[in-house]
């Protein structure tokens, strides 16, 4: 009889499609694992962003690759609340963002300041330098700004804290 | 407000391909996708409240211009740059307001949803913003686009804060978000924002209304044909 700290192991395999340096898990995006009535096993997922065009690739690959391990029936649950906040991405996390190029979310998503246009420093996941300049609030994928390196003249991604 | 988020989020979309400057593009398409994905969540709730077997794309493809309750600002075309800037600004910091308000009410669906939304109409109203001051405070030409949106908008706007029995309905239940109430918070920001960029607030006079009791402007139905052309013709055609 398969554990429900098993399935979360198994889950690790997911990646996410458009950061696959990350897991679905480590990203905060798999919610709860628990038994339905029947038997059966329910995974529950929370979006990143409302549009984001993942999803339906993580519940698929989620389905997957619990299919793969022989766990079955599984229902994949798709909730709102509480919303998914960069405040979950774990340090190790974080820490495989910056290697891979991508600075990680700075601050926390309680920080009310952005509204009227606060902005934290950014570190160049390259050079570490803070000297840098946003280039667009919307990057490559709905979670990420674009932003360049004064000193180094690199651009990058930055993952928007949220 | 589904309507509303879809049809703007269409418009938004047109952009795709035909932006100023390909980060503008990219913005663009991601505040479109944004708002796509929240009038999705919401119809599929509407789907499940109603349980007659429908799902999200029913209520986006298959109906008539009379059953979409969305407000007139949401479907004008978009213009030039300004305009689209000029649109997204205002919208945005009544958006925020609105789910502000949202998140107070008894649903808890919709207070999941105002939450989750928030986050990402922040940055929407933090890109049309910096936008509005950049064109505003810029070149003379910049100035003149800008300002010019704004006047052409803006008797579009009274709609976001009049209520539809619809609303008055929602807000009886608790549910639902007292409209008028936004105004003063809204025409605060937007006071300073335009005040800031060296443009004129433009003089509130005669509103247009309609769009949420099903009547539109002229522009609305092309637009319908546009958006509904697959699965009008391939009925039930799937990805």
């Amino acid at each position: 009889m398969v554990s429900e700290q098993e399935i979360w192991t198994f889950l690790t395999e997911v990646e996410d499609p458009e950061i696959p340096v990350l897991n679905v898990v480590e990203m905060g995006i798999v919610r709860e694992v628990r038994k339905d009535e029947n038997g059966g096993w329910q995974v529950v997922i929370t979006p990143t962003y409302s549009g984001c065009p993942a999803m339906k690739a993580i519940e698929e690959d989620v389905l997957q690759c619990l299919a793969d391990h022989q766990i079955e029936p599984i229902a994949v649950i798709s909730q709102l609340s509480p919303p998914w906040t960069t405040d979950w991405m774990t340090a190790e996390a974080r820490e495989k963002l910056r290697q891979t190029g991508i600075a990680p979310p700075e601050g926390s998503s309680a920080d009310k300041g952005l509204l009227m246009g606060v902005r934290r420093d950014v570190r160049c996941p390259r050079c570490s330098s803070v000297q840098t300049t946003m280039v667009s609030q919307f990057g490559s994928t709905a979670c990420k700004a674009l932003y360049k390196c004064d000193q180094c003249l690199e651009p990058f991604d930055y993952f928007k804290c949220i | 407000m589904a309507d509303t988020l879809l049809i703007l989020g269409q418009r938004l979309a047109e952009w795709c391909g035909h932006g100023p400057a390909i980060e503008e593009d990219i913005a663009l398409s991601n505040i479109a996708l944004d708002y796509v994905g929240q009038a999705t969540s919401l119809y599929r709730e509407i789907a499940v409240q109603a349980n007659e077997g429908k799902s999200e794309d029913d209520y986006a493809f298959l109906r008539d211009e009379r059953a979409f309750k969305n407000i007139l600002l949401s479907e004008l075309p978009k213009g030039d740059y300004a305009f689209t800037i000029a649109r997204q600004f205002l919208f945005s910091t009544w958006y925020y307001h609105f789910l502000e308000e949202l998140e107070k009410g008894q649903d808890e669906f919709l207070r999941g949803f105002a939450a989750k939304s928030l986050k990402e109409v922040r940055y929407h109203f933090q890109h049309s913003r910096d936008w509005v001051l950049r064109m505003g405070d810029g070149t003379q030409e910049s100035h003149q686009y800008i300002q010019t949106a704004f006047d052409e908008i803006w008797s579009y706007t009274g709609e976001m804060f009049k209520m539809s029995a619809a609303d008055v309905l929602a807000l009886e239940d608790q549910v639902g978000v007292n409209l008028p109430s936004l105004l003063s918070h809204w025409e605060r920001i937007v006071s300073a924002v335009l005040t800031e960029a060296t443009l004129q607030v433009p003089n509130s006079g005669w509103m247009h209304s309609g769009g949420k009791e099903g009547k539109h402007s002229e522009h609305f139905g092309f637009m319908l044909a546009e958006m509904q052309y697959l699965q009008r013709s391939f009925p039930n055609c799937q990805w």
